[in-house]
C-alpha cells in the first residue's frame, strides 16, 4: 500500500531524513518509534505532502503510484488521512464545516460520531479555537473517521489525553483501523481481520497507545534513518523502556564501521 | 431567473429591468418580497417611496422638510457642515427620510437605493433616519451605479437619530464602478438604552471611497456595533473607518473590521472615545493580504477621557498562512477551495444577519475574488 524508498528529507536547508526504506502492506498497522527530533514527525508530514518538507532523494508510492511530489488533496483524496499533533485554528470555519470536507460528499454519521467523542456541542464551534490538548486528538479523530482514509497516518494520538479518553481514542483508532467494530456498530472481529485493508502508521513516544491497539510491525528512526525496521513491536518497546535510545547510537556505530 | 417576470412588471417607466437587477444585486428588491417599505431615488430624481407597513413614514428629504417643519432640529445635528454644505433649506433637497413612530417594530427591512444611471454625475443626497422611542427599525440601503456608468460621484450626509430603547439595524451595500469616487458622511446620535447595529459591505471596485462614520452614544447604557467588510480591488483606493464616542455612562461599542485586497489600497480606521465612567468598547481589525501589491494600513485608536473605562483593540494583517490551507488540502480542499474556505470564514459574513439573498451575492463575490487572487 505505501512504499518509500531511500527518502532523503530537508526542512529549512537541514537534512532530517537520510535515507528511509519502508513498505506498509494492506492491513497492517505499524508503530514509529524514536527519541525527539530524530524525524517522526517529518517522515508523516513528508507522506502527506506538505510543503515544508522538501524530498531531496528517493521515492514514495502509495497504491502503486509514485506520489513523491504530488499536492497535498490529491493524497488525501487517493486515501491518506492524518491526525495533526498541532493544527491550526480556523477562525469563522465551525467543525461542521470541516466534517463536511472531510466527508467530501460521503454519507457519514457525524452527529452519532460526534456525540461517541463527546464532541457533539463542539460541532457549531470554530475548528480547534479554544480546544485543549485532549479534545484536538479527538476532534483530529472525528474528521478522520468523517474522512475514512486508507491508511491513517497518526502522531502521537495519546499525548495531552487523560485516562478517560485514552480507552475512547483506542477505540476509535482500532475502528479506524478496521481492527474492531465501534460501540453500536459491531461485525465479528474474525471477519474484520481476514477481510481487512485498512493501515496505519502511528508514532509515538511512550508505546502507550499500544496497550489499546495492536501493531504488527514496529520501527525505530533515530537521526534520520531506521536504526531498526521491521520488528515486533512489543519487543522494540521493552528494549527502549529497559535502554533508552543510547543503545541505538551504538548499534548505528557498529554498523557502520562493519560497513553496513 | 425567476425574478424576470416580476421585474418586468414593475419596471417603471424610470427604471428599466436590467436596472431594477442591478438593484436586487445590493438587497434592493424592486418587487418588495418581505420589505416594509422602499425608497429608491435614481440619480436626482425619486423613483419610489412605498410604504407597507403602519407606522414607518418614508418620503423623499425635501419632501418631508416642506411637511414637517419640526425637521429642521434634525437637520445637520448629527454631522457638522462642512463649509461648501448649503445650510438654509431649499424644499429641494434630495435622499431619504425615514421614520419609525414610537413603539413600532418593523417586521420587514425597509430598502433603500441612491442609484446612478447617468455617466459623470454627481449624486447629492442628504439622509434622516428616526427611530422613535422604544420603536425598531430595519434598514438595507444598496448604492449601486448603472452597468454601463464608469466615473460619477456620491456624496452623502446621514443622520440617524436612535431614540430611548430604540434599535436600528441598518445594512449598506455599496456596488460602485471603477471610476466612480463615494464620499458619504454619516452621524449617529443614540438615546438612553438605544441600540445601533451597523453593516457595511463594499465588494466591488471603485476608484476612490472615503468614509468616517461616527456614533455618539449619548444615553445611558447605549449600545452601537459595527461590522464592515472591505474588498479591496486593484486601482481602488479605500479609507474606512468606524469611530463610536461613548459619552453615556455604562455604554457598550464594539467595531469589527474585516478586509482583504486583492491589489487595492485599504486605510482600515477605528477610533473609540470614552468619555464616562463604566464605558466598554473594543476594536478588532484584521486585513488579508490575498495579492503581492495591494496595501493594508490598519490604524485603531482608544482614547479614554474618563476614569473607569474600558477600552481594547485588536488588530491583525497578514496573508493566509500555509499551515491552514494545507490543514484544509489534508482533508481533501484543492487549493483554492481551501482559500475559499479561509476567507470565507475570515469575512464571517453569516453573523452580520443579512437577507439570504444578500449573503448569497456576498458569496458570489468571494468567489471571483478567489479565482483572481490565485
Amino acid at each position: 500500500m505505501l512504499k518509500i524508498e531511500d527518502l532523503h528529507v530537508e526542512v529549512g536547508g537541514k537534512q532530517i531524513l537520510k535515507g528511509v526504506n519502508l513498505h506498509i502492506r494492506p492491513g497492517e498497522t505499524h508503530v514509529l518509534f524514536g527519541p525527539n527530533g530524530s524525524g517522526k514527525s517529518t517522515l508523516l508530514g513528508t507522506i502527506m505532502g506538505f510543503s515544508r518538507f522538501r524530498v531531496t532523494r528517493g521515492k514514495i508510492y502509495f497504491k502503486g503510484e509514485d506520489i513523491t511530489s504530488m499536492p497535498v488533496y490529491e493524497r488525501a483524496r487517493l486515501g491518506l488521512g492524518i491526525a495533526f499533533q498541532r493544527p491550526p485554528v480556523l477562525r469563522g470555519v465551525s467543525m461542521q464545516d470541516i466534517l463536511k470536507i472531510s466527508a467530501q460528499g460521503r454519507d457519514v454519521r457525524i452527529e452519532e460520531w460526534a456525540e461517541k467523542l463527546n464532541l457533539r456541542s463542539f460541532l457549531s464551534r470554530d475548528v480547534n479555537a479554544g480546544f485543549s490538548g485532549g479534545e484536538i486528538k479527538r476532534s483530529e479523530l472525528l474528521q478522520l473517521l468523517a474522512q475514512n482514509p486508507e491508511l491513517v497516518l497518526l502522531d502521537e494520538p495519546e499525548s495531552g489525553v487523560d485516562l478517560e479518553n485514552i480507552a475512547l481514542i483506542g477505540e476509535v483508532i482500532n475502528y479506524l483501523l478496521q481492527k474492531d467494530g465501534f460501540r453500536g456498530f459491531d461485525c465479528p472481529r474474525r471477519e474484520l481481520k481476514q477481510t481487512r485493508q485498512k493501515a496505519g502508521l502511528i508514532i509515538t513516544h511512550t508505546g502507550y497507545i499500544l496497550e489499546y491497539v495492536a501493531a504488527d510491525v514496529g520501527h525505530v528512526l533515530f537521526d534520520g534513518r531506521f536504526s531498526c525496521s521491521g520488528f515486533n513491536p512489543q519487543e522494540l518497546l521493552k528494549w527502549i523502556q529497559e535502554h533508552g535510545y543510547s543503545e541505538c547510537a551504538r548499534c548505528l556505530e557498529r554498523r557502520t564501521i562493519d560497513g553496513e | 431567473m425567476e425574478n424576470k417576470e416580476k421585474l418586468a412588471s414593475v419596471a417603471s417607466e424610470e427604471l428599466t429591468g436590467e436596472e431594477f437587477e442591478d438593484l436586487l444585486r445590493v438587497g434592493v428588491d424592486a418587487a418588495e418580497k418581505e420589505r416594509g417599505g422602499t425608497y429608491i431615488q435614481k440619480d436626482h430624481s425619486v423613483v419610489r417611496a412605498t410604504i407597507l407597513q403602519e407606522g414607518i413614514e418614508i418620503l423623499s428629504i425635501g419632501e418631508a422638510l416642506q411637511k414637517y417643519s419640526w425637521l429642521e432640529q434634525y437637520w445637520w445635528k448629527a454631522v457638522s457642515p462642512g463649509e461648501d454644505d448649503p445650510r438654509t433649506i431649499s424644499g429641494e433637497e434630495k435622499g431619504y427620510y425615514i421614520r419609525v413612530l414610537p413603539g413600532v417594530k418593523s417586521i420587514f427591512p425597509v430598502q433603500a437605493c441612491l442609484y446612478i444611471a447617468s455617466e459623470g454625475l454627481v449624486q447629492n443626497v442628504h439622509n434622516i433616519v428616526i427611530v422613535e422611542e422604544g420603536a425598531e427599525l430595519d434598514v438595507i440601503t444598496g448604492c449601486a451605479s448603472g452597468r454601463h456608468v464608469v466615473s460619477g460621484m456620491h456624496v452623502g450626509i446621514s443622520e440617524f437619530y436612535i431614540k430611548k430603547n430604540a434599535k436600528l439595524n441598518f445594512t449598506m451595500i455599496h456596488n460602485w464602478a471603477e471610476k466612480v469616487a463615494v464620499q458619504p458622511r454619516t452621524g449617529t446620535v443614540v438615546e438612553e438604552g438605544g441600540v445601533f447595529l451597523s453593516n457595511y459591505v463594499c465588494m466591488h471596485p471603485v476608484d476612490k471611497l472615503e468614509m468616517y462614520p461616527t456614533t455618539y452614544l449619548i444615553g445611558r447604557g447605549s449600545t452601537a456595533r459595527y461590522h464592515t467588510i472591505l474588498i479591496g480591488h486593484p486601482n481602488s483606493r479605500m479609507d474606512v473607518g468606524s469611530r463610536v464616542v461613548l459619552r453615556g455612562e455604562d455604554s457598550r461599542a464594539e467595531i469589527l473590521a474585516r478586509s482583504i485586497t486583492m491589489g487595492g489600497y485599504i486605510v482600515n480606521r477605528g477610533h473609540l472615545v470614552g468619555e464616562a465612567p463604566g464605558v466598554k468598547g473594543h476594536l478588532e481589525c484584521r486585513g488579508l493580504m490575498l495579492a503581492p501589491e495591494g496595501v493594508i494600513h490598519a490604524i485603531p485608536e482608544l482614547e479614554a477621557r474618563a476614569e473607569g473605562v474600558d477600552l481594547s483593540h485588536e488588530a491583525a494583517v497578514g496573508k493566509i498562512a500555509q499551515e491552514e490551507i494545507e490543514y484544509l488540502m489534508a482533508r481533501g480542499l484543492s487549493e483554492d477551495e481551501a482559500t475559499a474556505t479561509i476567507v470565507r470564514g475570515f469575512l464571517n459574513v453569516k453573523v452580520m444577519g443579512l437577507p439570504a439573498e444578500l449573503e448569497a451575492e456576498i458569496e458570489r463575490a468571494i468567489g471571483l475574488s478567489d479565482e483572481s487572487s490565485m
